[in-house]
């Protein structure tokens, strides 16, 4: 049988993972202590001894777990990214999730069996760009950028065989996924070279007697007024003066939230649903996998009589960035 | 559910205590409790690094850094990187109740100073089973903690 809004959870560490998994979550997803996936902080991520420990969990439990390999190889490091390939192969990951097609090539020839999944970071956005990764790497799952409406979800959807994976909540990026630089202007590091959008070590917060300061690399990103609600340290979220207005010139911080959208996206044969978040914690990861998992389950119950349950939403803005949640690109009914 | 409240009195009476023999209880509650559990993450990164945890509402302040043997209070009011938060949030962070970008969202976590320190400790201290810790907590205590958890996870 297809799958079907399989609940893929985030984990940065044992914990989180255990937390996904008890929870109800169909895979976790992680990542290696290095710049090969998209999370690269400090002492965040999994060394091999508490993979060997989760995969042994999860599978106990007959769940999936996934590895993020989402980052692009720079030059002369090329070999760090191959190991961690090779290393998925070894610890019996059940899927890397790859952006980059020259690792996708070495996935093929050396592990044939491993499952493949097209990360976001590849920003494939079109069922041709899909089955072109389907044809040359024999990808199962895409993973689709947050920028396609429904109506686009379901063109590409019904044009190819490759499983579709959705975003469903977490914090939302500027609409140019695996393709923005923005930070590296400030810092130097971009997403898809050194796996972080504000490396930490060039973020600076400060309590000032105007307010909490938010830096990046010393460009002042955000000014917080007491009750205010503070956001991610990222330039794309930033408050920034244009022709003497000061307003969010980019974007506001806002979380995505789909729960709404649930029947329409099994009606299009969705195969998984993907909750962000491998930097937060253990107990964020239990809240949002509990929510989820009761929506997902109250969908495949009866996808008719299906009501998002104030309580859920409740929950999950709770913890969300921003003061408040979107349906993002998905719900645009002009297109 | 929220965590027992402290009483005002309290507040009061610690937040006039001198700075370094609350830092030093501070230190010695920390290695007795902890260390045992904590001395098994790699502290080599963070080795030298002087921390302050600031609790806001008793007007507190501890100053320590992290050595071979545990914690090491420290006479100088200065920190590489200092937490700042009431002693509720610092408890329900403790007990996993609270993900710590949820109250930075809500403004009631300020990490100041060295982001990736304050960060690199926080990922440190997620990666730790809170069952384990607990377990391994003199008196009992875990015992008391792990019910107050349970009672907090109640839905109001």
């Amino acid at each position: 049988m297809p799958a079907l809004l399989e609940l893929i959870c985030p984990a940065g560490s044992l914990p989180a993972l255990k937390a996904a998994v008890d929870g109800g979550a169909d895979g976790v997803y992680l990542g290696f202590k290095n710049n090969t996936n998209a999370r690269n902080f400090s002492g965040l991520n999994f060394d091999d001894a508490a993979i060997a420990a989760g995969v042994d969990y999860a599978h106990g439990k007959g769940r999936k777990v996934l590895l993020a390999l989402n980052t692009y190889p720079q030059p002369g490091e090329v070999a760090r990214w191959q190991q961690a390939v090779d290393r998925a192969a070894e610890l019996k990951l059940d899927a890397v999730i790859l952006a980059d097609p020259g690792l996708m090539a070495y996935a093929v020839k050396r592990h044939p069996d491993l499952r493949l999944h097209l990360s976001v970071q590849g920003s494939a956005t079109s069922y041709e760009a899909i089955n072109f990764y389907r044809e040359r790497f024999n990808i199962q799952r895409a993973v689709l950028p947050r920028v396609l409406s429904l109506a686009q979800v379901e063109t590409v959807a019904s044009n190819t065989e490759v499983e579709l994976e959705l975003f469903g909540f977490g914090g939302l990026c500027v609409m140019v996924e695996g393709r923005c630089l923005l930070s590296s202007y400030a810092t130097g590091d971009s997403p898809n070279t050194c796996g972080v959008c504000s490396p930490a070590h060039a973020v600076r917060w400060q309590q000032t007697p105007k307010g909490m300061e938010s830096r990046l690399n010393g460009v002042l990103i955000d000014r917080y007024a007491d009750d205010e609600k503070a956001g991610y340290p990222t330039l794309c979220k930033g408050r920034f003066e244009v022709q003497g207005e000061t307003y969010y010139a980019l974007e506001e911080p806002t979380s995505l939230n789909t729960l709404a959208l649930l029947p329409e996206m099994a009606r299009l044969g969705i195969a998984a649903i993907k909750i962000e978040g491998r930097q937060r914690s253990p107990a964020y990861v239990a809240q949002v996998t509990g929510v989820w998992r009761a929506a997902i389950d109250a969908v495949k119950r009866d996808a008719e009589a299906y009501r998002v349950e104030p309580a859920w939403h409740s929950q999950l803005d709770r913890v969300s960035e921003g003061s408040m949640h979107t349906l993002g690109a998905y719900y645009r009914p002009w297109k | 559910m929220s965590l027992p409240a402290i009483p005002k009195p309290l507040a009061r009476v610690v937040g006039i205590l001198p700075a370094f023999p609350v830092s030093f209880a501070f230190s010695a509650a920390g290695n007795l409790a902890a260390w045992p559990t904590l001395r098994e993450l790699d502290w080599s990164e963070v080795r030298g690094r002087r921390f302050c945890v600031r609790v806001r509402d008793l007007g507190l302040a501890f100053y320590f850094s992290v050595g071979p043997r545990g914690f090491v209070p420290e006479v100088a009011q200065s920190a590489d990187v200092t937490f700042t938060a009431t002693a509720e949030d610092f408890a329900r962070l403790a007990l996993r109740l609270e993900d710590p970008d949820t109250l930075f969202f809500n403004r009631r976590l300020l990490i100041e100073g060295d982001t990736d320190l304050g960060l690199r400790v926080k990922n440190m201290l997620d990666g730790v089973e809170l069952e384990t810790l607990l377990r391994r907590l003199p008196l009992g205590l875990g015992r008391v903690l792990l019910s107050l958890r349970e009672r907090a996870l109640q839905p109001a």
